[in-house]
C-alpha cells in the first residue's frame, strides 16, 4: 500500500495528464423545470422527440417535472448538454443546463 | 367548431366568427417585443446567471437561432390562416384545413401565443387548470379562454401526429 500511495503523492500531475476530456468535462445535467402553461402531453412529446425516450419513460421525466418542479433528464458532456438545452428551448421548455453536484 | 382529420389533414369546421378571430390572432399574440415577461420567459437563461460568460455566448449565438425557429413557424400557420381572411362572408361560419406536415409549426406557434399571453397577463397555475372560470368577463378572462382553446388544438393536433389515433385514418373532437 506504500509503494503507490507514495507515488501519487510525489507526482500528483500524472494522475492529471491521464485524465480523459471526457472525465474532466462529465457532471453536466440537463434539467427541465415546471412551467404552467406547457401541456403534459406536449412536453412527453419533446421528450420522446429529443431524447428518443420511450413513452413511459417520456411521461415519468414529465410528471417528475410536474410534481417535483423539476427533472434531470439527461447527464453527460457540457457540449451536447448545451445542444439538449437548445432544442428544448426551441420546442419553448423551460430548461437549463447544471454542473453535477 | 368541429376539429377532425381527414388523411393528411386537419379539418376545423364549424367554425363561428368569434373562434375565427382567435385563431386570425395566433400571429399576432406570438410577439413577444416589449413585454420582458414575455421575451425573458421565450428567451429563458441556458443556466445559473452567475455563469456570465455562457448566458452571453448564448444571447450572440442560440438565441438568433431560436428567434428563426418562431419566426419560421409563425409564418407557416400566418399560411394556413389566409383563408379565413377576407371572407365574402364575415359572419358566417367557416372551415380551416392545416396539412399535417405543418403540424409542428402549428405546436410551435401556439405555444409561443399562449406563453406570450400568460406571461403578459401573470395567469397562475390554479387559473391556468380552471376550466369551469365563466368567460370573458374582462380582458383578461378572454386571454385566459384563448390560452385554452389554443390548449386544446395543441391536444388534438398532438393526438393525431403521435400515435393516439385509434383509426390512423380519420377521428374528431368538439368544442
Amino acid at each position: 500500500m506504500d509503494a503507490p500511495f507514495a507515488a501519487a503523492t510525489e507526482s500528483p500531475l500524472v494522475e492529471q495528464e491521464t485524465r480523459s476530456k471526457e472525465a474532466v468535462d462529465l457532471p453536466w445535467q440537463v434539467v427541465v423545470h415546471n412551467d404552467p402553461v406547457n401541456l403534459m402531453t406536449y412536453v412527453t412529446m419533446v421528450f420522446q422527440k429529443v431524447f428518443g425516450f420511450t413513452r413511459e419513460k417520456a411521461e415519468k421525466h414529465m410528471l417528475e417535472v410536474h410534481r417535483e418542479g423539476r427533472s434531470i433528464v439527461w447527464s453527460g458532456l457540457r457540449e451536447r448538454a448545451e445542444l439538449y438545452v437548445q432544442q428544448l428551448h426551441g420546442h419553448l421548455l423551460l430548461a437549463t443546463l447544471e454542473r453535477t453536484n | 367548431m368541429e376539429i377532425r382529420r381527414h388523411e393528411e389533414v386537419l379539418e376545423i369546421a364549424e367554425l363561428d366568427p368569434f373562434l375565427a378571430e382567435l385563431l386570425r390572432q395566433i400571429p399576432e399574440s406570438t410577439k413577444a417585443e416589449g413585454v420582458e415577461a414575455a421575451e425573458r420567459r421565450l428567451f429563458s437563461l441556458p443556466i445559473d446567471a452567475s455563469e456570465a460568460e455562457l448566458c452571453a455566448e448564448w444571447k450572440i449565438y442560440v438565441e438568433p437561432e431560436l428567434r428563426r425557429l418562431f419566426q419560421s413557424a409563425t409564418e407557416t400557420v400566418t399560411a394556413d390562416l389566409k383563408p379565413l381572411n377576407g371572407k365574402a362572408k364575415p359572419f358566417a361560419n367557416c372551415t380551416l384545413r392545416i396539412p399535417l406536415k405543418n403540424a409542428d409549426a402549428w405546436l410551435n406557434a401556439l405555444n409561443q401565443a399562449r406563453l406570450v399571453i400568460a406571461s403578459k397577463f401573470g395567469f397562475t397555475e390554479g387559473e391556468l387548470c380552471d376550466h369551469y372560470r365563466s368567460p370573458l368577463g374582462s380582458r383578461r378572462d378572454l386571454s385566459l379562454f384563448q390560452v385554452n382553446f389554443y390548449g386544446f388544438l395543441q391536444e388534438f393536433i398532438l393526438q393525431e401526429t403521435n400515435g393516439g389515433s385509434s383509426n390512423g385514418g380519420s377521428s374528431s373532437a368538439e368544442i
